[in-house]
């Protein structure tokens, strides 16, 4: 009976998402007919249609999509890897790292590449200092997961004082380019292809480990004495998770909330393990962001707003709510 | 299938509390580990389980050492009751129950751990440990007793041919600490569907292990250690000496087992 559950809410996740790419694609400064979004998606002859979905909106749904997907994949995998439920993915120090970078470069007044090329090493400098101070090679315990947890919202913290000496110290003209990175927005996000595809990849692979992973939320100890393998498991995954992070910062800053509060909506379905887990999460956090983004666009337009707005506007009564429910 | 332990050593934390170790559980046997807290019981369990690094000696499982066995093989010879868990598990008993088959197959085989056969296993775990009724209440939402029987029939799913229970009458009422040593002796001699097994269990009890034990060790938390039958071990010289405390036969019968004398 639980098996059927999961597979309707599989399949009704399955059509939200498809209803919200819809929804993107046929929102906007132009609006779109269902029949329009069809016709310009498979008819290049369509003329306006055609060129607004295939060069604006499909390509800005898909990187919301894949932004969401992922940071809901790294916040499933943290979660089981740290088995604290409110672990993020933004726990590694990802998004205060690559902002550091980022706002480090503009204030230097590089151009776009560079200032992508600073945010991707600062985000790849944050792993492997958290890394770096958590791992403990050898058999047996590999991780001690508070220390893990807790150098991460450590340096988050000290990245945050940098970051913020930065903004104090910038001039105004370049304050706004940088809360793109502060805030999340998915204006600049630029081709999503790859990350659609690290995405597919990642989903895949988690779901294959999913009942490792299950066994991971029992403890060391009793996953270690079932057979599996502990540290190579949580090596994989930690790595992962970072994947996944730092795709989805680049494609779109530190967008909040998603990874903390789509695997706790899709727990709320009942959904609990991972073999199902892992797919709808991802499902709901591409869906989620899909649709918090096509507001972002046109709720104001022309202006378009930091879609991190929405989905903490969004998620901060969400996990209130949940947070009061668990209680 | 046998397992022993030779000229073993156990050490915590730079500390060792006993060299020396030698003995062998065969199937069938059903051994008590006794004594004081921090004597060492949970860091062998630990070790015959396979889980820790020896400094010396040799655990072996039919000849073979455990630590040069991969890690699936070992879960099908040996399992273990932990202590305690640091989990908190979100899903039903029953899905919990059921982690317990990984090492046996359909979980690694099947793609995603499509898992039928595993839950068909599961629920006869969950029966043998008295928690049918419980299978689809979630695991958070169970009482500590409850919980302690979940955890047991776990154990029960994965199957190995030796299990190593650390505490398993914790949180259990009366009724069900005798049930659950019944149904681990049944256990361990077999019967016609089932292998006899080995059971090794740590106890806190002075009364239970001389009516379900037929083996004991006794670690004294000096460095002593002493495994044996246990009409030979848990006499009340012994057990006096080990607890540093006044027993008193519980009984006339000669397996009655002790009472604290006050």
């Amino acid at each position: 009976m639980r098996a059927r559950t999961g597979t309707a809410a599989g399949a009704a996740m399955v059509t939200i998402a498809a209803v919200s790419l819809a929804i993107a694609l046929a929102w906007g400064s132009v609006p779109l007919s269902l029949g329009q979004v069809l016709a310009g998606l498979l008819d290049s002859s369509s003329g306006i249609p055609h060129d607004i979905i295939w060069q604006l909106r499909l390509p800005r749904a898909l990187a919301a999509f894949a932004c969401g997907g992922l940071l809901a994949l790294a916040g499933v995998l943290l979660q089981a890897l740290l088995r604290n439920a409110l672990a993020d993915s933004y726990i590694l120090g990802v998004s205060s790292g690559a902002s550091l970078g980022a706002l480090s470069a503009i204030t230097l007044g590089f151009g776009a590449a560079l200032v992508n090329t600073a945010a991707l090493t600062g985000a790849i400098a944050a792993i492997a200092i958290v890394f770096g101070v958590t791992f403990r090679g050898g058999k047996g315990s590999g991780w001690n997961v508070y220390r893990l947890l807790l150098s991460g919202v450590v340096l988050s913290a000290g990245f945050a004082a940098l970051t913020s000496l930065i903004l104090v110290i910038a001039p105004s003209a370049q304050l706004k380019g940088m809360l793109f990175w502060l805030m999340g927005d998915l204006s600049y996000a630029e081709n999503p292809l790859a990350a659609c595809a690290l995405l597919f990849v990642l989903t895949l692979g988690a779901t294959a480990l999913a009942v490792r992973l299950d066994i991971l939320g029992l403890g060391d100890v009793k996953a270690r004495s079932l057979g599996v393998s502990v540290v190579a498991l949580q090596l994989m995954v930690f790595f992962g998770a970072a994947l996944a992070t730092v795709a989805a910062v680049m494609l779109g800053g530190a967008i909040g909330f998603v990874g903390l509060m789509m695997p706790h909506a899709v727990r709320l379905m009942g959904i609990t393990r991972h073999r199902m887990l892992v797919p709808v999460s991802v499902l709901a956090g591409g869906s989620f962001l899909t649709l918090a983004d096509t507001c972002a666009r046109t709720i104001m337009a022309p202006q378009q707003l930091p879609v991190g707005i929405f989905t903490a506007l969004i998620g901060v009564p969400c996990m209130l709510y949940l947070l009061t429910r668990r209680a | 299938m046998n397992l022993a332990c030779k000229g073993l050593a156990l050490e915590v934390a730079g500390r060792t509390l006993c060299t020396g170790l030698t003995f062998t559980v065969q199937p069938g046997e059903v051994w008590g580990v006794l004594g004081p807290n921090g004597s060492g019981k949970t860091t062998l369990l630990n070790t015959l389980a396979g889980l820790s690094t020896l400094t010396q000696g040799d655990v072996t499982m039919d000849t073979q050492p455990l630590t040069q066995m991969n890690a699936v093989a070992r879960a099908r010879a040996v399992g273990i009751l932990p202590q305690h868990e640091e989990a908190e598990y979100w899903g039903t008993a029953l899905e919990y129950v059921s982690l317990g088959c990984f090492p046996n197959g359909s979980a690694r085989r099947g793609w995603m751990g499509r898992q039928h056969g595993d839950e068909i296993i599961a629920e006869r775990a969950l029966q043998q440990a008295g928690m049918a009724d419980f299978a689809a209440r979630h695991f958070a939402t169970l009482s500590g007793g409850e919980r302690q029987r979940v955890r047991i029939a776990q154990l029960l799913a994965q199957a190995p041919r030796c299990l190593l229970l650390d505490e398993p009458l914790q949180h259990l009422d009366l009724r069900y600490q005798i049930q659950m040593l019944d149904m681990l002796a049944k256990l361990a001699r077999g019967d016609a569907q089932s292998l006899a097994r080995s059971v090794i269990l740590v106890l806190h009890d002075v009364l239970w292990p001389v009516r379900f034990c037929t083996h004991a060790l006794l670690l004294d938390g000096a460095g002593g250690a002493r495994a044996g039958a246990a009409s030979d071990m848990l006499t009340q010289k012994n057990l006096e000496s080990l607890f540093g405390c006044a027993l008193q036969p519980a009984g006339d019968k000669p397996q009655a087992g002790f009472v604290p004398a006050l």
